[in-house]
């Protein structure tokens, strides 16, 4: 995967998650496991049109995968290589050598 | 958007490197600023275990070591699960600047190898990720 494509692949995942909607969605199917768009209407206060929406942008974030089946019973599972690729992103931000550095330069004083 | 590979620091220290280098190398020192506490295993391929009160722990494997000029270790990716075969590459400098000493601290590799070469890596024997890991330095360092 090319440096660009990370870059593509995470702007996917934190535009997808960016919606408050679409991550009831994904946190439904990463807790409860493969669901159809029915299944998950039962669960969420979501219509079932508005979940099929948000589950064709999720799977074409690639944040979830259509298992194969008919058209209404299709589950969709969650795929978790994209977050990873975002995973990576948040590590770097999330490393604070700012802290350790100001003691060190504290201890040595 | 840029996808953060690299973190660098520069630090102006009035020590000289023979005593930021104690601090970076020793489990004295470095259980006091990095860890609440640390075992130090001090060679190339050695390792350095850092731990905090937080119940948190830190693996680091040396990979260079140029007393009093050059630490360079990799470590698991920050967040990340235990087991993610993921590593990034951290390296010490310490340049003499009149009595004092200046500090750089580079991190990279946040942004480094595709996952399917990881699990080629990490699918393989012991030795392979070594020698695996050894090229992600080289290649880390230029020399690749």
């Amino acid at each position: 995967m090319a440096g660009s494509d990370r870059e593509a692949v995470a702007q996917e995942v934190f535009t997808a998650l960016a919606d408050p909607t679409r991550r009831e969605i994904v946190a439904a199917l990463a807790s409860g496991g493969p669901a159809t768009a029915t299944d998950l209407a039962a669960r969420l206060p979501i219509s079932r049109q508005a979940i099929a929406k948000h589950l064709t942008l999720l799977a074409e974030a690639e944040l979830v995968i259509a298992e194969p089946g008919e058209r209404r019973r299709v589950r969709f599972r969650v795929n978790s290589a994209p977050m990873k690729v975002a995973q990576q992103f948040l590590a770097a931000l999330a490393r604070d050598w700012d802290g350790p550095l100001a003691t060190l330069k504290e201890t040595l004083g | 958007m840029a996808f953060p590979d690299r973190i660098e620091r520069t630090l102006d220290l009035a020590q000289p490197p023979e005593r930021v280098w104690a601090a970076l190398t020793t489990a004295e020192g470095l259980g006091t600023w990095f860890g609440n506490s640390a075992e130090v295993d001090l060679r190339v391929g050695g390792r350095i275990t850092l731990a905090w009160t937080s119940g948190d722990t830190a693996t680091l494997t040396i990979e260079r070591l140029e007393p009093p000029a050059v630490l360079g270790y990799t470590w698991a990716i920050y967040g990340l699960p235990q087991d993610d075969p993921r590593r990034t590459y951290v390296e010490f400098t310490l340049a003499p600047a009149g009595a004092g000493t200046t500090l750089t601290v580079v991190e990279s590799g946040f942004a480094q190898l595709p996952e399917d070469d990881h699990k080629k890596a990490f699918d393989g024997n012991t030795g392979g990720w070594t020698n695996e890991l050894g090229e992600l330095v080289a290649y880390l360092d230029g020399r690749l």
